[in-house]
């Protein structure tokens, strides 16, 4: 007999007050007998429509049922057979527009916390059950993957679970992408992004890491003079976007990326690491996306008396993770919803002292089917802060697009591919949000595996 | 980990180091930079590629002990190593065909990153004239190098102890008044040097290139901290510089931006100068 209770089994959490002044996880994790009691809430649905809504498509019932029946490493297997990352995924995937946003049980009350079971069975199996990960036998081929993002380390994983010799090429001075210098640590703890990419070592992927590909390598010489036989391209999106608003270049604006980089891969907010950071008193933040959630919520965290998210339209249209949203506002971020900076005002020593703004109202549906904020004239105010930040969305480094030739790029500078995530080059695979342009955890893991099973095809048939 | 090869002293706050890094060693450029970090709590820190020695594998950099990474760095002796060293990073010089006699202007250390521009501009059969200036005679650098690669040296220093007592923009006039032709002047220095040089030569309308130095984390286009306003616009000095056309450059803003951290700065330096019992300088 299934459990009808319409909620999901509630997580336990750090108390808002507490944890909006450190950075420890946020959200605790289910306790085994938590995870059964809400495995038992999924109907085993024959037509699996969660299944559907999972861009990797986990068996989603079939895990669960394991879990139910307190068999965890079972169900970690199931997970693991379509999804690489899951201690990553149920933590941060935006489960109200995937899986569960398909659960039936969503019709009358709550979804299954299928996120929730996903992280619960991800991390019981790391800290409880020594998963021994056997190399495999090598192939004799080689394969390069430049940035170490999700859709990086999963093609990576695939193909050395095939026997390839996979290199991973990577800018920054650890792998991990933004899931190391974009995603907090109260929110997907590193320790566990560490220990993902540990197991990639010990399936025998090599990392090199200060390794910025166009500048010191060019794709190219990964080819003709390393001898890779295919390319991953999965450089992500990471260049910041800025307003174009008068006063950006003040002291105290900082792109999303800035900020949330010198706090999670630098460290800032603690105190023996040599990486500063400003102390705000008060925080404007630009933006309604996960970024901007983000670094409001990294914002508070370093002592912000007062953090604002701006943004232009109304609260049903935020396209950050509810949850996400939810904490926000329990930590006491506040949210000016309709309003949009018209101009940063600064000191007489060029800081930041001020953002003046304007509200807005929402008109007609546009191409989106969003409908569209428009200014209210005349309708101008000021908020005093001493840090801006700008959450406004990023776009693709042009870096490898312009020294490799013969990519194909679309308008917004996104590298084009075919089903097979083959670019216009023939051996140069890509995928992610480097193909997508910003998106999520999931779908850029999804675009390594394809890229990696078609990777395969393409040596094989060589 | 990247292993120091070679270790001088070239005036009792700056450093000469040779850094084992084969692979930036075979594509590095004159123009462009490295970013390092020396251990896992280190500050991710850009320096100019000063010199590189592709058979060896070897990357040189000239730095000024400004604070707590560069002091640290300068604590560590031949056969250590440090744990990051990225790059190439920026755009290298590019200098327009056709160039006949250039004038290259170094300030303090802002000499080390004049240096490869010369020596650049002086293989390509360009005639140079370096103006190198110092606060003093004690921290003049470089001296031999500029010499080898330029048709005129003049060391200036703040108080005349050594070469022409003035500034480098006093030479600089002295020189174009005096009827030398420049095609193009590259300086490299402190911002206000940087700013005095670009206004006298404006008056002249002699091109006059800068390389800039804002703050940096990624040297990749991601952060956006380096942004500077040249010409109206805004760009990163990581992928659009470090080197810019000095009569566009809103130095005054760069001076600012620059300012951002100097509190901590200030304090970490002290601290870290308490601790260690080490030398203040600058
Ligand atoms: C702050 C923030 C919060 C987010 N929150 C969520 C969330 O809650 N849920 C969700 O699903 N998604 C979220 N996202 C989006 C998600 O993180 C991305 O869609 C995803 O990481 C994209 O993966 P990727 O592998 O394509 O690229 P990335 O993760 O961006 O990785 C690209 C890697 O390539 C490296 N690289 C770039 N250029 C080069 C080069 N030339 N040479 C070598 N290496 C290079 C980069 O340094 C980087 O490590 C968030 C993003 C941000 C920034
Ligand atoms: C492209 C580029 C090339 C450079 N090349 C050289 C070089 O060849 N030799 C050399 O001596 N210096 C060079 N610099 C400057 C050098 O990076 C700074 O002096 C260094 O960051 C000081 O670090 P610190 O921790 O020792 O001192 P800090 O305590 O961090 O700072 C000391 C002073 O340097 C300024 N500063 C701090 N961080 C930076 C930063 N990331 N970039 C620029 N200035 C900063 C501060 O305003 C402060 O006044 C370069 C800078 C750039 C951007
Ligand atoms: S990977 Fe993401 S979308 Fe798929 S089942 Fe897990 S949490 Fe849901
Ligand atoms: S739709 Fe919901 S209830 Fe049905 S199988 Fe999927 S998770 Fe279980
Ligand atoms: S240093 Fe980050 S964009 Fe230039």
């Amino acid at each position: 007999m299934p459990n009808m209770a319409p909620n999901k089994t509630k997580m336990p959490e750090q108390d808002p007050k507490v944890r909006a002044r450190n950075f420890e996880e946020v959200a605790l994790g289910y306790t085994k007998a938590m995870a059964m009691e809400e495995a038992g809430r999924c109907l085993n649905c024959k037509h699996k429509p969660c299944v559907e809504g999972c861009p990797v498509n986990v068996r989603i019932p079939e895990f669960i049922a394991e879990i139910a029946k307190g068999n965890f490493k079972e169900a970690y297997e199931i997970i693991t057979s379509t999804n690489n990352l899951p201690a990553v995924c149920g933590r941060v995937c935006p489960q109200e527009n995937q899986c569960e946003g398909k659960c039936v049980r969503g019709i009358k009350g709550e979804p299954v916390a299928i996120g929730r079971l996903e992280r619960f069975a991800a991390d019981f199996v790391m800290e409880n059950e020594q998963t021994k990960i056997k190399k495999p036998e090598p192939n004799g081929h080689k394969v390069a993957v430049v940035g170490s993002g999700p859709a990086g380390l999963a093609c990576a994983a695939d193909l050395a679970k095939l026997g390839y010799e996979v290199t991973v090429f990577e800018a920054f001075h650890v792998a991990g992408g933004v899931l190391m210098y974009g995603i907090p640590e109260f929110r997907l703890p590193k320790a566990i992004v560490q220990k993902e990419i540990q197991s990639l070592k010990d399936l025998g992927v090599k990392f090199m890491t200060n390794m910025v590909i166009g500048k010191v390598l060019s794709v190219d010489e990964l080819v003709q003079e390393m001898g890779f036989e295919a390319v991953f391209i999965g450089s992500g999106a990471g260049l910041p976007n800025f307003m174009g608003i008068e006063g950006e270049n003040f002291v105290g604006v900082y792109s999303a990326n800035e900020f949330l980089t010198r706090i999670n891969l630098m460290k800032a907010y603690l105190e023996d690491y040599d990486t500063p950071i400003r102390k705000a008193k008060a925080v404007a933040v630009v933006g309604g996306g996960n970024v901007a959630m983000d670094a409001a919520r990294s914002a508070l965290r370093l002592g912000a008396e007062k953090v604002y998210i701006i943004y232009r339209r109304s609260l049903e249209e935020l396209p950050a993770r509810r949850e996400e949203v939810h904490h926000a506002m329990e930590e006491g971020v506040e949210f000016l919803l309709l309003q949009n900076p018209v101009r940063i005002i600064g000191d007489e020593n060029g800081r930041v002292r001020a953002m003046e703004c304007i509200k807005m109202e929402l008109g007609e549906p546009d191409e989106s089917g969003r409908r569209k904020p428009v200014e209210i004239k005349g309708s101008n105010f000021e908020i005093e802060v001493d840090t801006v930040i700008m959450a406004i969305g990023t776009s693709p480094n042009p870096l490898i697009r312009s020294t490799t030739k013969g990519l194909e790029v679309n308008r917004r500078g996104c590298l084009v591919v075919n089903e097979d995530m083959l670019t216009s080059r023939e051996g140069i695979y890509a995928g992610g949000d480097a193909v997508t342009g910003a998106a999520t955890v999931i779908l850029a893991m999804g675009a390594g595996k394809k890229a990696a099973k078609a990777i395969d095809e393409y040596i094989m048939s060589k | 980990m990247y292993k120091i090869v070679r270790k001088q002293m070239l005036n009792p706050s700056v450093v000469l180091m040779e850094i084992n890094a084969p692979y930036i060693a075979k594509k590095a450029k004159a123009g462009q930079f490295i970013i390092f970090r020396i251990d896992e709590k280190g500050e991710r820190i850009p320096l100019t590629i000063a010199d590189y020695d592709r058979e060896n594998g070897t990357v040189t950099i000239i730095y000024q002990i400004a604070g707590k990474s560069t002091m640290q760095l300068s604590e560590l002796n031949e056969g250590d190593t440090i744990l990051d060293f990225a790059g190439p990073l920026g755009v290298p010089t590019h200098f327009e065909e056709g160039i006949k006699k250039a004038a290259v202007i170094g300030g303090g250390v802002g000499c080390a990153i004049a240096y490869p521009q010369a020596k650049a501009l002086h293989e390509k059969g360009v005639s140079v004239d370096v103006i190198a200036g110092f606060r003093n005679k004690d921290i003049v650098i470089l001296e031999d190098e500029f010499k080898a690669v330029s048709d005129r040296l003049i060391i200036t220093t703040d108080d005349g102890s050594y070469g022409k007592k003035g500034f480098v923009t006093d030479a600089l006039k002295e020189l174009i008044d005096s009827g030398t032709k420049y095609d193009v002047v590259v300086a490299i220095g402190p911002v206000p040097m940087m700013k005095f040089v670009s206004e006298l030569t404006r008056g002249y309308g002699i091109k006059t290139i800068v390389s800039l130095n804002p703050i940096m984390i990624d040297g990749t286009g991601m952060c956006g901290g380096c942004r500077v306003t040249v010409g109206g616009q805004v760009k990163y000095a990581c992928v659009d510089g470090p080197d810019f056309d000095g009569h566009l450059v809103d130095f005054d803003e760069l001076a600012r931006r620059n300012s951002t951290y100097a509190d901590k700065e200030k304090q970490e330096k002290e601290h870290y100068c308490r601790l260690m019992g080490g030398i203040r300088n600058a």
